[in-house]
């Protein structure tokens, strides 16, 4: 069996202007330049996107689910970096 | 769909954790079941079962295949389409085909698969698609059968999938079932145009849907009791409902459907239950079933053959922007190093 | 039945010319659906077919009944280039055909959209689809072109092949008024050479067209396999007469 050798890109996709790229899914591309333009046709067919990213999936480092306790447990006991935290007196505007 | 965060692939997609040692795995085992009874997703890197990562890796890859073969039958009319307008949908709903298999190609990349090992057990026969890509289309109105009503029973077996425990699954379904709608939609329409059209469109309509209807219930798999991986995939939450509670579902709706049409279900014991509030239907044939799966369907070698060739016949396409692209990157990284 | 369109309207040749362009090209891009080398160019490809049956349409229309055009005309009353209506051959055959026809498409809609013709609108529109579509080919005949010994080899015939389809293009077509033809062929021999030399190919020398006086595509006539193109393309349409799709 002949296999592609290409590899995989994860593609980034802005709806609209003033939005940030979001990740819309992957495709197989031998390079940069046509992995662009696969993600174009394939993720943008529908009018879905002004503006595309293309990032080989190999170049992505991901925090592991292992560390997920250390990594995100200790931001959730910290109330005071939300507004909702503080008590404001009632009729006091702007705030 | 949410905003789906970046794929954890870090390392290539066959990097996964498996559990630090064999004292963990009920560690790993218990998070993972309060996750699913939690209807939270599961997440490519997460820790989970050999065998839910092997039943999702075989139902996403037939799930694929069944997209990239399912072009076949209704390219088969692109080029005989007869009008222009007729003609862009088609093309349209064929090429959505090929991104369907796309986007559940790399679904099942997560897993830790590479498409051209799904593709090899594809070819080798070895993995399976859905079976009623093996019936023909035999005139311009099975197109329109098509869309109605494998698209239809499509419909609902994927839309639940939306809701699937499984992550990439579940989004891809759910930019899948968003773009299937006008595929049923336009199947529809072209029956109607049909039924209503002259005596000789109105009987080329009616000859499809005889054809199809009794394969279309067939899609939603074996009846509950002879299916092997129900229960297993119902506890899992890969799937949310029984084969016969979908099959239910979809007679239902299609019986006001083929009124609206002007067009009739071949099957004599349809009839409206009163007291289940649902549709009574005759027998299914299982044995047509089972044949068509086994591979004595009559389009399984003709499906099958034309993918390899296919594949074989882009090698050499393949092969070569790959060499370009192993050109390019050396001159650039030469240049760098310069 | 006879339906050669009226063509003592000026503007109705040039529709036909550029429409039959679009659609043919349209049509047997499609024959790819389901067997393209790889899934992401089936999507590719089916874009760049769509994007011609919508020029195909607005084309036609212009002319009269698009349906009435595309499946009722007899070979003789359609009015493509014969390079066009060639068939697929093995992927850089299509490539090939892609890039002579993008490139000749985006610099002719380039100065039709810069007019103020019947045609600017639809030119305005089509030049955006005919860059990408010429983008597309100019990829493609670079890795191609520069890939492995065995696609090298591929393309080098393709291109040598289809040459001689490639001087009809620029006989003026009746009613595309202001466009500089010989300029026009200038242009695009610069750029087609250009690319073909970043893509380690030899620019073909032969001549562009044959020496067969009788006509070309623009003229009515066509090549063999048109005729085929067109029994599979009509034949649905042609057997229910009247019937409504």
């Amino acid at each position: 069996m002949t296999h592609t050798d290409w590899p995989l890109w994860e593609v980034f996709v802005r709806s609209r202007r003033g939005l940030s790229h979001t990740h819309a899914g992957s495709l197989h591309a031998p390079d940069a330049e046509l992995a662009l333009r696969n993600a174009r046709d394939l993720y943008t067919r529908r009018g879905e996107g002004v503006s595309i990213w293309v990032v080989p999936s190999s170049a992505i480092t991901a925090s592991s689910p292992d560390e997920k306790d250390p990594f995100f447990e200790p931001a959730a006991d910290k109330p005071y970096r939300h507004p909702t935290f503080y008590e404001i007196p009632e009729g006091v505007q702007h705030l | 769909m949410a905003t789906a965060a970046a794929r954890d692939t870090a390392g290539g997609p066959t990097a996964y954790d498996a559990p630090a040692g064999p004292g963990d795995t009920d560690a790993f085992q218990r998070a993972f079941d309060a996750a699913v009874a939690a209807d939270e997703r599961i997440e490519p890197r997460d820790w989970m079962p050999d065998a839910y990562r092997a039943t999702l890796v075989r139902q996403i890859a037939q799930h694929a295949h069944s997209e990239i073969i399912g072009m076949q039958p209704e390219a088969n009319w692109i080029t005989r389409a007869p009008s222009l307008r007729r003609k862009a949908i088609l093309m349209a709903k064929v090429q959505d085909e090929a991104g369907h298999g796309l986007y559940l190609y790399s679904a099942a990349e997560t897993l830790g698969v590479s498409r051209d090992e799904l593709l090899d057990k594809l070819h080798a026969g070895r993995q399976k698609y859905s079976s009623i890509f093996n019936y023909p289309t035999l005139t311009w109105a099975d197109v329109g059968a098509i869309g109605w009503l494998v698209d239809g029973a499509a419909i609902t077996n994927q839309v639940p999938l939306c809701r699937c425990s499984y992550g990439p699954y579940a989004r891809a379904m759910v930019r899948i079932c968003k773009e299937e709608s006008f595929h049923q939609r336009q199947g529809y329409e072209l029956l109607l145009a049909l039924s209503k059209g002259t005596p000789e469109q109105h009987a080329m309509a009616q000859d499809a849907v005889d054809r199809w209807w009794w394969p279309s219930l067939m899609m939603f798999g074996p009846p509950d009791d002879e299916s092997q991986h129900s229960a297993q995939s119902m506890a899992w939450k890969i799937k949310r409902h029984s084969n016969d509670e979908l099959r239910q579902r979809f007679v239902d709706i299609c019986v006001p459907q083929a009124e609206s049409l002007g067009l009739t279900l071949p099957d004599p014991d349809l009839r409206w239950n009163e007291e289940r509030g649902h549709y009574d239907f005759g027998a299914i044939d299982w044995s047509e079933f089972w044949d068509v799966l086994k591979g004595d369907g009559p389009c399984n070698e003709q499906r099958l053959s034309r993918r390899r060739q296919a594949h074989e016949e882009g090698a050499w396409v393949r092969e070569a922007a790959a060499a370009h692209a192993a050109k390019h990157s050396n001159d650039e990284t030469g240049a760098t190093r310069a | 039945m006879t339906t050669t369109p009226a063509a003592d309207t000026v503007p109705t040749a040039a529709a036909l010319a550029l429409g039959d362009d679009a659609l043919v090209l349209s049509h047997r891009l499609g024959e790819w659906a389901g067997h393209a080398p790889v899934l992401e160019e089936e999507v590719a490809l089916a874009n760049i077919a769509l994007d011609l049956l919508g020029q195909a349409r607005v084309l036609l229309s212009m002319a009269g009944d698009e349906d009435e055009l595309a499946f009722l005309r007899e070979e003789r009353a359609f009015r493509n280039l014969q390079l066009v209506e060639q068939p697929n051959g093995d992927f850089a055959h299509t490539i090939a055909r892609q890039l002579y026809f993008s490139v000749y498409q985006h610099l002719l809609h380039d100065r039709l959209a810069s007019g103020d013709g019947p045609f600017a609108p639809l030119a305005g529109k089509a030049v955006k689809e005919a860059a990408y579509h010429r983008d597309h080919a100019e990829q493609w005949t670079l890795r191609l072109g520069d890939g492995t010994d065995e696609s090298h080899a591929r393309m080098q015939r393709a291109v040598d092949a289809l040459w001689r389809f490639t001087g009809e293009m620029f006989q003026p077509v009746e009613g595309l008024d202001g466009i500089d033809w010989p300029g026009l062929e200038r242009a695009w021999l610069d750029a087609v050479q250009d690319v073909l030399g970043r893509a380690t190919l030899t620019p073909p020398e032969g001549p562009r067209s044959g020496a067969w006086r009788a006509g070309a595509g623009r003229q009515g006539l066509h090549t063999e396999p048109f005729g085929r193109m067109l029994a599979e393309m009509q034949h649905l349409h042609r057997s229910h007469p009247g019937a409504t799709w």
